[in-house]
């Protein structure tokens, strides 16, 4: 039977046949392991950056290796190269064995499973690193000329489009074996605008996902998210200070969940949550949110930035509910601390590289929509914030304690938004901060793809979503009394 | 562990294959790292890591259009195909009058900068493992209330650079890293706490101690227990070494010669001027013997020196590489760094904000009433205007004493009133990396946490 075109890509490029992978997990397995894997990857990436209406670098990168990894109890040894040939696989392999160490108890591993993911989330025609660099210049300079037409108050234009193609291969000892394709787009834009007094004000927004590049080469695509980028800057020339203090705050939808991620994702995350270092561990069955609170991490959504086929130890991806009605009933797993904490994997486990051990990370984390009119939300709140874009968080995941930055955000007063300020910090308190969500509308919306979340120095492509909500009393972090 | 000829075949395949100039850098690595929570092992990892990076210019009547490609295959073949690629690459970019290498600024000749000691490589991993349980254990020590910990991890290693254009400049060197990180986790009252402290240098020998390391992260932790939120308020803020160089971190974004021509730094157009207090001394040096950041050559082979930033106050220089140079008519500082798949772009080697002469116990006992910020997070930074909120941990100041320690507030304001706010800088420089800074004060910023 001829084998799934992404598992020949690795055969034909490589040379690596069943025999090797097998030869090299029973060499891992050779001492008091309790799992070994294999993580190969062949990734290309090719970007081009526009400013001052020039396309200045085209770049095209190459990355490919190899990493091995033994499971002896909570120890893992993980050796990694650059080079992939059935040589350095060995030596990586004894290598990542002595590392977990011990004794020996020689086994034989045999190499099965599909070789295929069950389905296909991402199906492209062509790999958008084939593309000729030709369209993708091209697509710079016609999002340069439009947002420059659009205002002119528009000074400076940054766009970037940066295409990827990850291949990667996965045979354990338990037997897994997959391979699969991942292409990834990413189209980012930025706008500084100039007010005639001489203010100068900059505003992004990005998109992209995993699909076809013909798609995002649309004007109904780009048009948008460069219209909105000049929005923003245009808008940010109007901004005031921001309030400070503690106060309600109206989040919009898509983005904002972002608050999710940092809020409470981060502290369901398997290994934190063993090592009980996160605020959140002993607390399932617990509230640690307000009644109509459902929370959910989904790597299955077609096309979506943070979706995978199978996640980087070849667990299949899922939709696990983290948070529902407002009871914390899951966390994040991967195969180690799942098997540590005698629980499933929920396909959680992803890495950035082959030069990386994988962790329990998030796919996609969003609130599931509630039955509240968003305007109505608007108009519940008398004075407070309405914060409707955001430029990233990061969460101290051991005191519970997350900061978000609003980049697009405007006082509310008597229920009315009115002026827009600058961006500021809201900060608040993992556990605690979802309890205080009061209303919940019914317009969930997921982000445009522009996620990245950073742990333990990995950087992985993440997606997050949220209708409008209203939390009562957090603080923000602005000038103003 | 590197070979220079890679380098100079790369710069040569892409002349054949039609660029008009072209410049290659080689990275290669051999590293360890393990992390160690309690006495167990977590994880160990070891790597040998390889990467070539060429950067082909092909001429036309504007100017220079580029391509960077990057591989880690260096196979004979793939550096020919590569080159190929790279040309191709290039001619499908636009022309820029102001790209391309620099003629002149090579560095010719450099001191010793002590950037490794070969017998580092002789140690063996059981003795980073150690020491990486001793730091636990002096953590755990200190106080029956470090319960946990997010472990302590050790990591070394021995990095290689090589570099050659068309220009005629070749060079390479070598380098080692070396640290020790202890997190650990206090315990009180069904709340917890964690923070960090670490020892980095390029020879083992110049490394704290891991007892010490350890000792002081659980000190920090253990001092947050009971940490609250105060009242919204205008208040001095002092800023303790390790925030204060997050501070530094922010300014150095914005005296980046890419931001600068690009005017998306709030510096733009300032050089020469007041854009701080008296107290403010920044200083960027790229052959500090030891030094994390230091480097003989930078990546485009221009020689590192010392270049003050800030002088009392006054913006004296931005931080450049050869293209931020051309855009605003300057020359090239010896900032310019890159990894094998990224273009040259603006980075500092060793830079620091100078120190004052008080301890930062003076600076605290002459606060009446104010934060002491110990840790900040989130990036609520606005380079182009300067503005920041960012989340803050610490105490709260009452008569010159730490009162309580403080969480889940804000400290906001904007950089450039930030600057020129500084009134006392302490004389306890702390390097954490290539970055160091000692603790300063300023007069006023916006603390938001509780209502008023």
């Amino acid at each position: 039977m001829k084998p799934p075109a992404p598992v020949s890509f690795f055969r034909e490029r490589f040379g690596l046949d069943d025999g090797s992978l097998s030869r090299a997990l029973a060499t891992a397995l050779d001492g008091p392991a309790d799992a070994a894997d294999l993580f190969f990857e062949y990734t290309t990436r090719d970007a081009v950056v526009l400013e001052e209406s020039i396309v200045k670098s085209g770049d095209r990168h190459l990355s490919q290796g190899v990493g091995v990894r033994v499971v002896a109890g909570e120890k893992q040894g993980y050796a990694h190269s650059d080079e992939i040939d059935a040589q350095s696989l060995v030596l990586a392999a004894k290598t990542a064995r002595a590392i977990a160490a011990g004794r020996a108890s020689a086994r034989s591993v045999a190499v099965r499973g599909p070789g295929a993911p069950a389905r296909d989330l991402y199906p492209v025609g062509r790999a958008p690193t084939d593309a000729p660099i030709a369209v993708k210049v091209q697509l710079l300079e016609q999002i340069d000329a439009y947002a420059r037409s659009r205002d002119a108050r528009v000074r400076e234009v940054l766009a970037s489009l940066v295409c990827q193609n990850r291949h990667m291969l996965l045979a354990a000892s338990d037997g897994s074996f997959v391979a699969d394709v991942q292409p990834l787009l990413r189209l980012n834009v930025q706008v500084i605008a100039e007010s005639p007094s001489g203010r100068r004000e900059v505003a992004r927004q990005g998109g992209g996902g995993r699909f076809e590049l013909g798609h995002l080469l649309l004007p109904a695509y780009w048009q948008p998210l460069v219209d909105e980028a000049v929005r923003l800057a245009l808008l940010n020339l109007e901004a005031v200070p921001c309030p400070a203090g503690a106060m309600d705050v109206v989040l919009g939808p898509g983005w904002p969940g972002v608050l999710l991620h940092e809020a409470v994702g981060h502290g369901l995350e398997g290994d934190f949550v063993r090592k009980g270092t996160s605020t959140f561990a002993g607390r399932l069955g617990q509230r640690v949110a307000a009644p109509g609170v459902t929370v959910v991490d989904d790597g299955t959504l077609p096309g979506r930035r943070g979706s995978l086929n199978v996640d980087d130890e070849g667990t299949p991806t899922q939709r696990t509910t983290l948070i529902e009605d407002g009871i914390l009933v899951g966390f994040l797993q991967d195969r180690l601390n799942a098997r540590l904490l005698g629980v499933a994997p929920t396909g959680n486990g992803r890495r950035e590289s082959y030069a990386h051990l994988p962790m329990p990370r998030m796919t996609n984390t969003f609130m599931l929509a509630g039955h509240d009119d968003p305007a109505d939300i608007v108009r519940s709140v008398s004075r407070g914030l309405y914060a409707v874009n955001f430029s990233g968080g990061q969460v101290d995941i051991t005191n519970g304690k997350f900061v978000f930055a609003a980049s697009e955000a405007y006082r509310i007063e008597d229920g009315r938004i009115t002026a827009p300020v600058k961006g500021a910090t809201l900060i608040g308190n993992g556990p605690d901060a979802l309890t205080h969500v009061s209303r919940i509308g019914f317009d969930l919306a997921l982000d445009r793809g522009e996620g990245t979340c950073g742990k333990d120095g990995q950087s992985v492509p993440v997606g997050v979503g949220m209708p409008t909500i209203r939390i009562d009393g957090i603080t923000v972090g602005g000038t103003e009394r | 562990m590197i070979d220079p000829d890679r380098v100079r075949h790369a710069v040569e395949a892409a002349k054949r294959a039609g660029a008009d100039a072209a410049d290659a850098i080689q990275l290669a690595s051999e590293s360890v790292e393990a992390r160690v929570r309690g006495d167990e092992i977590d994880y160990v990892k070891q790597a040998r890591e390889h990467a070539l990076g060429l950067r082909a210019f092909v001429r036309g009547a504007r100017g220079l259009a580029t391509a960077l490609v990057s591989t880690s295959d260096l196979s004979h073949a793939a550096i020919e195909g590569l080159a190929q690629d790279a040309v191709a690459l290039a001619r499908a970019t636009t022309q820029d009058p102001d790209a391309g290498l620099p003629s002149d600024g090579f560095a010719r000749d450099w001191p010793e900068l002590e950037l490794f000691d070969p017998h580092d490589r002789d140690v063996p991993l059981d003795t980073q493992l150690a020491e990486a349980r001793e730091a636990e254990a002096a953590a755990r020590a200190v106080d029956p209330r470090i319960v946990n910990s997010e472990g302590t991890s050790v990591g070394s290693s021995f990095d290689a650079v090589a570099y050659a254009s068309t220009a005629g400049f070749e060079g390479h060197y070598e380098g080692a890293h070396h640290s020790l990180v202890s997190s650990p986790v206090a315990a009180e009252n069904g709340s917890m706490q964690t923070d960090y402290w670490l020892t980095a240098a390029r020879r083992r020998s110049a490394l704290d101690s891991p007892a010490s390391v350890g000792r002081r992260a659980a000190e920090r932790a253990l001092a947050q227990l009971g940490a609250r939120r105060v009242p919204t308020q205008q208040a001095p803020v002092i800023f303790e070494a390790p925030a204060a160089r997050a501070v530094l971190g922010n300014l150095v974004g914005c005296l980046s010669g890419g931001a600068v021509y690009r005017k998306t730094s709030f510096l733009a157009g300032k050089l020469g001027e007041r854009i701080a207090s008296d107290a403010v001394t920044v200083i960027d040096d790229g052959r500090r013997p030891g030094g994390l950041g230091s480097r003989p050559f930078d990546a485009e082979g221009q020689a590192t020196r010392r270049t003050g930033l800030v002088e009392r106050g006054r913006l004296a220089s931005f931080l450049l590489d050869v293209y931020s140079a051309r855009k605003l008519g300057l020359r090239s500082t010896g900032n310019a760094a890159r990894g094998a798949a990224s273009a040259p772009s603006v980075a500092p080697t060793n830079l620091w904000l100078e120190p004052g002469r008080a301890s930062l116990e003076e600076l605290i006992r002459s606060t009446e009433r104010g934060l002491l910020v110990t840790g900040l997070f989130g990036q609520g930074f606005n380079a182009v205007t300067g503005d920041f909120s960012r989340g803050a941990r610490g105490f709260w100041i009452e008569r010159g004493e730490r009162a309580h320690p403080v969480e889940e507030i804000t400290v906001a304001g904007n950089l450039a009133d930030l600057l020129r706010d500084v009134d006392r800088v302490a004389n306890d420089l702390l390097w954490l990396g290539s970055l160091g800074a000692p603790s300063f004060r300023v007069a006023q910023l916006t603390v938001a946490g509780d209502s008023a």
